[in-house]
This record gives structure tokens, C-alpha cells and sequence, in this order.
């Protein structure tokens, strides 16, 4: 089974304002593996960078720095053109990620055309109605002859999912594949995806912003913030023991019904943000500006430091090894001078 | 500690008078086209004095509709076919929102109901600063308001909100996502209403965002006192937030009852549906995502599938 490693992954992207140009770091040397049989779920906030990265393995943007590696069964680095056999994508939006002016048919058959993985027009046809009841889209006859106008928002990211698969891709990159779907057949497209992954020992990354499904759809969980993987591990452990105050700000923002009332037990308190900023281009921890932790030594960037079993933090409180400072519920320092008033 | 004490008194006298803002009752709404759409069919609630109320169901079920139809917002082809809202103004006086017209309507939205839209980041108006379109509000509808009160307006609302009155002068595109959210909700308060709809407010914005949103709205609710319809398909954020929670679907309201009740005991099986939809955050690694079970909830004792969904 392919296996997919990323290593030292930097983009930049040039800014101009004006006259004076700057360059952005989306993605700062970020680095994981996909394993067969593994899901990793990579979360953060919009603007973290994390569709950055799965542009970036899909192969619509080129890395600044940094490798990409897809390793094939026999252990031998896929080639080039050979790496779309290996790796595919599932886009946020299954409105606009299929063609109108096509068939379902059309969006899969043209991949295992293009692929190889079928010749004869009767294979084509085998092919397809396999895949689409891989999906869960019976009987498939049915549905090869629509055009995406004709499907429900669930149908077409289950075409979009079939699609990835065409080419016999083992590493799917699902880039927030349910968030625009209804809530009521989101965790059945999970469901479908989980499914898939264990039938064909898939390496999926799941992109989120959803904490609650990231924690329960994957094994291991990258945090990423303003570019950086800022902690990594276990979902569980991530979720429930969070060590970066980032990753605790993230899981105690997250709506959560176990603990209903509590929006309205604490009005007085603030976990304000600034909102998403455009990221400092000076060194240092990404998250000192918003972090009520923040000392001195975080004018440097801080290395990954084990703070568990297989589970990392990117922040000076763990440099001592010390893996359980006491857990501090954050409070976000005010943006601005206008949040003064509210803290009376 | 005074300004808190101040606060809450004035909180008070606001919600002094009991009973409900809102009364909704047997409202239906069809869409007249060739086959019509029964969008909304016999709704009927009530929104309490500073109450927040969570509108709950997936896309297509008629919340957006049902809103609009409050605030006399809907447009040919959607039509009021039967039912009645009333709104009952802070001094006693009952209003009749299907029945009044122009002018009196007029001074109705916005000063006494407010609405902030969905997407509402992408509501304002990219080419006017914030201030133009804050104080577009003032002149239309204070017309007697002089101009330097009518800043200090401006100024104090973006303060409510957490924004900085400084960027009065800023044009949308130079606010993030959060601070236009704010701006539209300093919009919706300029006028003191008595009941703020919210249709999906936050959900374009991230987590850590959105919690501050709701922060703000909540406090603000404390201060000001008015009552907040929020809708919304996001139901664990409903069960933090609301004091209430209907369930919609298909037009109608299936359920209707406290946060807890509803998370508790959830009656109909489509509430508990959507509930499932939620994995929880902190909960068990529930059995439904990986064996593709749909439920890890008891069955209830007396539910006959057949009689109670629809679907």
C-alpha cells in the first residue's frame, strides 16, 4: 500500500500592498506521514493553512520548500506521473467540484480512462457501476446517466468520492468533504469514507475545522496554527488532554452538548480573539500575541517537546519534560482597547 | 461592581413586564408557483421577554422562511396564506405584524425587530465605510437626530460589540470575517429592538470566533434585555446557547421545549436524529461513526417509527 510522507513543507505566498511586497508563510515546515489503514485529521482555524497542505499534495500548488513522497507497495518513490495514480482529493464543495455539463458516468470514466485502469467500453462500464455502489449510489444505472443538477448535496460528494477513487488512489486527501453537506447525512458520507478506508486499507487525511468529528473519524490528530502543526498525537488525546494552549483555546471553543448551559453560566468571562490576523513575519511562537501563558522564551520558536505517549506540543511550557503543568483554562489576552470595558 | 449592579437593574426594568414579545400562531407560508411549496405549515410559538429561542433543522425545513414571514420580509412568490403574529411592545401596546403596511410597518423593522442575516459577512455593502451604512440606519429611521448624536450612536454600538470604534471609517473588506459579523450585529442593536432574529449568525466563522460572537450576544442580551430568535442547523451550539430550542422540519415545528428537555429527552425521532448527527466532543467514542450504526441512544419505549417520522 502506498504510503505517503511529507517533510519540512514551507509555502510562501508573495503579498503586495501598495508598493511594498511581503511574502506569507502559509505552511511552515510541517511534516507527517500517511500510513495505509490510518486516518490523520489535520484542524485548525481558517487561515491555519490547512488546505495549503492538501493543495499542496494534490499537486495544484508547489511547495516553496520542503519534499512530498508517496512510496508504492514495492517500496520503491512513485514517480511523477504516476503520483495522481497514488494520491487523490475530495474538495469541500461537491457543487462546484463537478461539472454541470456532465454525466456522473463522465466524471468517472474519464479517470479510469486516463489512468489506465480500464480500456474497453464494456469495462468502463463495469468499472463505473462498481464504483458507484462502492459509494452507496444504487442501483447504479440509475444514477450514471445523471447530471450533478440532478443530486442532493450528499449524492454528489459520494460521485466526488468514487471519483478519487477511480484512478485506484490509496491516499485520498479529504479537504473538509462534509461541511457543506446537510447535518443529517454528514455522518453518513463519514460513515461511507470510514467504511472505504477499512475495505481498501485507505491513508486518508481528513481536513476540518470540526473538532467533534476530527476526534471520532481519525487515529492520530495534527493542530495546526497561523502555518505551524502546533500539537500532535492521538485524536483522544489531543481532544481530551490538550497541552498547547491553542489546542485547549480550540476544544473549549468547540460546541459541545455535555456541557449545555454553560454559554450562559459565563457571560462575564471572554475567551475574545483577535480574529485572524495577518501572521507576524517575525520569528517566534505564531500564538504568543493571543496566548495568556506567554513569557520570553517565546520570542523563539518553540521545537516539538514529547509531552505524552506519542503526543507533541510545539510550546515552551513543556521544555522541561514537564508533560502536566497544571491545565489552565485560556483566556485569551483583549485584542484592543475597546475589550477593556468589559472586563469591569 | 456598580456599573454590574447599574447594569442589571436597568436589565430588569427593561424585563419587567412579563409575558411573552412574540406570538406566533398557526402561521402557514406557501410558495405559489406552479406546484405550490407549503414551506411553512401551522407554526406556532412564542419568544419571552428576553428569551433566546433556538430555531433548529437542516436546509430546505423553512427557518429562513418562517423568519422572513415574522418580519414581513418574504417576497412574491412566498405568501402568508393563514395565521397570525403579534408583537407586543414593551409600553402594552399589541401589534398586528401581518396586518400593518407601509409607514407603520416601516417604523416596525429594525426599531422594534431586527434581523441579521445569514451570511452576513457578506451582507454589508463592500464600496461604503461602516460608518455610511451604520448611519444610513439613523437617518431613515431617527430623522430628528442630529449628526453628532448620530456618531456617538454609531461609536457606542461598535463598542457594544467588541469592535473598535476606530473602524468606523474602514470599508468591509478591511474587517475580518468576525469583526463584519459584529458590525452587522451593532447594525441590528442601533435602535434598541425588543427582539433580534439571527439567522446563522456565526456559521461561516471558526470556533474560537464564534464562541466570542456568542459571548457578546449573550451579554449584550443581559444588558439590553431584548429577546433573540437564533437559528441555526447547529444543534449542540443551540443546546449551550438557548433558553428554548424548536425543532423544524419540513415546515413544521416537531418539538418544541427547554435545551435540556431536548437533550435529555428527546420526543420525536428526527430530534434525536439531529442529535446524533453531533458527534460529542468529550463523550465516548460513540458506536455510530466507525460500525456505521446510526444511533447509540435507547429506543423509546412507545415510539412507533411509522406514526412518528415523516421521512
Amino acid at each position: 500500500m502506498t504510503t505517503l510522507a511529507v517533510t519540512d513543507l514551507v509555502k510562501d505566498f508573495p503579498m503586495r500592498s501598495g508598493w511594498r511586497r511581503s511574502t506569507l508563510r502559509a505552511v511552515d515546515d510541517v511534516s507527517f506521514t500517511l500510513v495505509p489503514g490510518r486516518t490523520v485529521a489535520l484542524v485548525g482555524e481558517s487561515g491555519s493553512g490547512k488546505s495549503t497542505v492538501a493543495r499542496m499534495i494534490a499537486r495544484l500548488e508547489k511547495p516553496t520548500s520542503g519534499q512530498i513522497m508517496a512510496t508504492a507497495p514495492d517500496g520503491r518513490h512513485v514517480e511523477n506521473r504516476h503520483y495522481r495514480d497514488h494520491v487523490q482529493m475530495v474538495f469541500q464543495d461537491p457543487f462546484a467540484s463537478l461539472n454541470p455539463f456532465y454525466t456522473v458516468e463522465h466524471h468517472l470514466a474519464r479517470p479510469l480512462r486516463l489512468h489506465g485502469r480500464a480500456k474497453s467500453r464494456s469495462e468502463v462500464d463495469a468499472l463505473v457501476e462498481q464504483l458507484l455502489e462502492r459509494v452507496d449510489l444504487a442501483p447504479a444505472a440509475s444514477f450514471a446517466d445523471r447530471r450533478p443538477h440532478e443530486l442532493s448535496g450528499g449524492q454528489r460528494q459520494r460521485v466526488a468520492i468514487a471519483r478519487a477513487l477511480a484512478p485506484g488512489a490509496q491516499v485520498l486527501i479529504a479537504d473538509e468533504p462534509v461541511s457543506m453537506l446537510d447535518v443529517s447525512i454528514r455522518l453518513d458520507v463519514l460513515n461511507l469514507l470510514a467504511r472505504l478506508q477499512r475495505e481498501d486499507n485507505l491513508a486518508v487525511l481528513y481536513i476540518t475545522h470540526d473538532l467533534a468529528t476530527a476526534r471520532h473519524f481519525s487515529d492520530d490528530m495534527l493542530v495546526m496554527y497561523r502555518g505551524r502543526v502546533v500539537e500532535r498525537g492521538s485524536a483522544d488525546e489531543v481532544i481530551l488532554n490538550p497541552k498547547h494552549p491553542y489546542t485547549q483555546l480550540l476544544a473549549s471553543a468547540a460546541p459541545n452538548p455535555e456541557k449545555r448551559g454553560r454559554l450562559r453560566l459565563v457571560v462575564s468571562g471572554s475567551i475574545e480573539s483577535a480574529g485572524a490576523e495577518v501572521p507576524r513575519a517575525d520569528s517566534g511562537c505564531n500564538f504568543r500575541d493571543r496566548c495568556a501563558l506567554a513569557m520570553d522564551a517565546c520570542a523563539a520558536v518553540p521545537p516539538d517537546f514529547a509531552v505524552g505517549d506519542d503526543h507533541h506540543a510545539g510550546c515552551w511550557l513543556y521544555r522541561d519534560g514537564a508533560s502536566t503543568p497544571e491545565r489552565t483554562v485560556v483566556q485569551g489576552r483583549p485584542a484592543g482597547p475597546t475589550h477593556e470595558r468589559h472586563r469591569r | 461592581m456598580t456599573t454590574a449592579t447599574a447594569t442589571a437593574t436597568n436589565a430588569d426594568s427593561r424585563r419587567s413586564r412579563p409575558g411573552p414579545v412574540l406570538t406566533v400562531e398557526h402561521l402557514d407560508v406557501v410558495y405559489q408557483v406552479a406546484s405550490p411549496v407549503h414551506a411553512v405549515r401551522d407554526v406556532s410559538l412564542t419568544l419571552g421577554r428576553g428569551e433566546i429561542l433556538g430555531l433548529a433543522g437542516e436546509s430546505g425545513c423553512g427557518k429562513t422562511t418562517l423568519a422572513y414571514a415574522i418580519n414581513r420580509l418574504h417576497r412574491p412568490p412566498a405568501e402568508v396564506t393563514s395565521g397570525s403574529v403579534t408583537f407586543h411592545d414593551r409600553d402594552g401596546h399589541d401589534l398586528d405584524l401581518l396586518a400593518i403596511e407601509n409607514e407603520e410597518l416601516r417604523r416596525f423593522r429594525w426599531a422594534k425587530l431586527s434581523m441579521v442575516f445569514q451570511g452576513a459577512m457578506n451582507a454589508l455593502n463592500p464600496v461604503t465605510s461602516v460608518r455610511a451604512q451604520l448611519d444610513d440606519v439613523l437617518t431613515t429611521h431617527v430623522p430628528s437626530m442630529s449628526r453628532p448624536a448620530r456618531r456617538a450612536r454609531c461609536a457606542e454600538v461598535l463598542e457594544l460589540v467588541g469592535v473598535d470604534p476606530r473602524r468606523l471609517d474602514s470599508y468591509p473588506h478591511e474587517l475580518s470575517g468576525g469583526m463584519r459579523q459584529r458590525v452587522m450585529i451593532a447594525m441590528a442593536l442601533l435602535l434598541d429592538p425588543q427582539v433580534m432574529i439571527m439567522d446563522e449568525p456565526t456559521t461561516a466563522l471558526d470556533v474560537v470566533v464564534q464562541r466570542g460572537i456568542l459571548l457578546e450576544i449573550l451579554r449584550l442580551r443581559e444588558e439590553l434585555g431584548f429577546a433573540v430568535i437564533f437559528i441555526t442547523h447547529d444543534l449542540p451550539l443551540l443546546l449551550e446557547l438557548s433558553d428554548r430550542i424548536a425543532i423544524m422540519l419540513e415546515g413544521e415545528i416537531v418539538e418544541l421545549a427547554s435545551a435540556d428537555e431536548i437533550y435529555e429527552r428527546p420526543q420525536h425521532l428526527y430530534t434525536r436524529k439531529l442529535l446524533d448527527a453531533f458527534p460529542s466532543l468529550t463523550g465516548e467514542r460513540g458506536a455510530f461513526i466507525r460500525s456505521g450504526a446510526s444511533s447509540s441512544r435507547e429506543p423509546l419505549p412507545d415510539a412507533d417509527p411509522n406514526e412518528v417520522d415523516p421521512r
